[in-house]
């Protein structure tokens, strides 16, 4: 393989990335949170582009299917039902605006700090490109239904859990 | 410019996680809350497939999988609470939810 990829690649991305980024920081500001769920739609998109350059095919795949399909539909859903709201409560208050800058911003400190402090050397740079390590998805299969079984089930039963759960606690149960 | 390193995913992964971090600080609507979740849990995901494509392993893509897994497991529970609350405290403000009796 060459040094590195191609410049498409890196295009595509520092594309994603800032379409993730901004689109995200737009969802955690914006003054009405309809807008936020839907910039989120941007961020989700963003981060499977990510996903298509890191080469991984089926985790790109299952962000659209799950995210945008799923999760977004619910938040949407919730964001709907909870519509009676006064207009007061769509907006943080602006004395909240400085702790909550500086604690994401010493998260993001932290983080940069550590992720640079680290000497990765001893991670191999790049082994394959994606066209030489080909689609993920056997990859993945042969390692759920191997390697990770045991988990594998267990989360069938989270969900089973969840799906009852969830209908049981949005019905209003039984006091 | 270099080629695409590691460095360059884990420093977009902290930039999400910290626009998660901002969102569930800053939003007072408990949706938005959610939403601040849903970013960072995205964020990890992001390192978790970093990681896998770097070491050329797939457990990484494995774990990030189960993540996906649970934060839709997550976003239905969450929201079937907060739905609850709702209609039982008549506010979608986290300011309002000092209450916690039954």
């Amino acid at each position: 393989m060459g040094t590195g990829d191609g410049i498409g690649i890196q295009l595509a991305f520092f594309a994603f990335s800032a379409l993730a980024v901004g689109s995200a920081l737009l969802a955690a500001t914006a003054r009405k949170i309809v807008h936020s769920a839907f910039s989120l739609l941007a961020t989700f998109f963003g981060v499977a582009g990510i996903y298509g350059v890191l080469g991984s095919d089926f985790m790109a795949v299952t962000q659209v299917v799950v995210y945008v399909g799923g999760i977004l539909v619910l938040l949407v859903f919730g964001v709907l039902l909870t519509d009676r709201i006064p207009d007061e409560f769509r907006v943080a208050k602006p004395r909240n605006y400085l702790p909550a800058v500086v604690a994401s911003g010493l998260t993001f400190l932290g983080l940069a700090w550590a992720i640079t402090g680290t000497s990765w050397a001893r991670l191999p740079h790049v082994l394959r490109t994606p066209a030489e390590a080909g689609p993920t998805t056997e990859r993945i299969a042969r390692s759920l239904l191997t390697d990770y079984l045991l988990p594998f089930e267990f989360s069938s039963i989270l969900l089973l859990v969840v799906l009852v759960g969830a209908a049981r606690v949005a019905r209003g149960g039984t006091r | 410019m270099g080629a695409l390193t590691l460095t360059h995913f884990l420093v977009l992964g902290a930039l999400l996680f910290a626009t998660g971090v901002l969102a569930v600080t800053l939003r007072r609507n408990a949706i938005g809350v959610l939403i601040g979740i849903e970013l960072m849990l995205n964020a990890c995901n992001v390192n978790l497939v970093a990681f896998s494509r770097y070491t050329d392993r797939i457990d990484g893509v494995v774990y990030a999988i189960f993540v996906v897994m649970l934060a839709a497991a997550e976003a239905a529970v969450a929201l079937a609470v907060v739905l609850h609350v709702f209609h039982h405290a008549a506010s979608i403000s986290t300011d309002d939810y000092t209450e916690m009796k039954g």
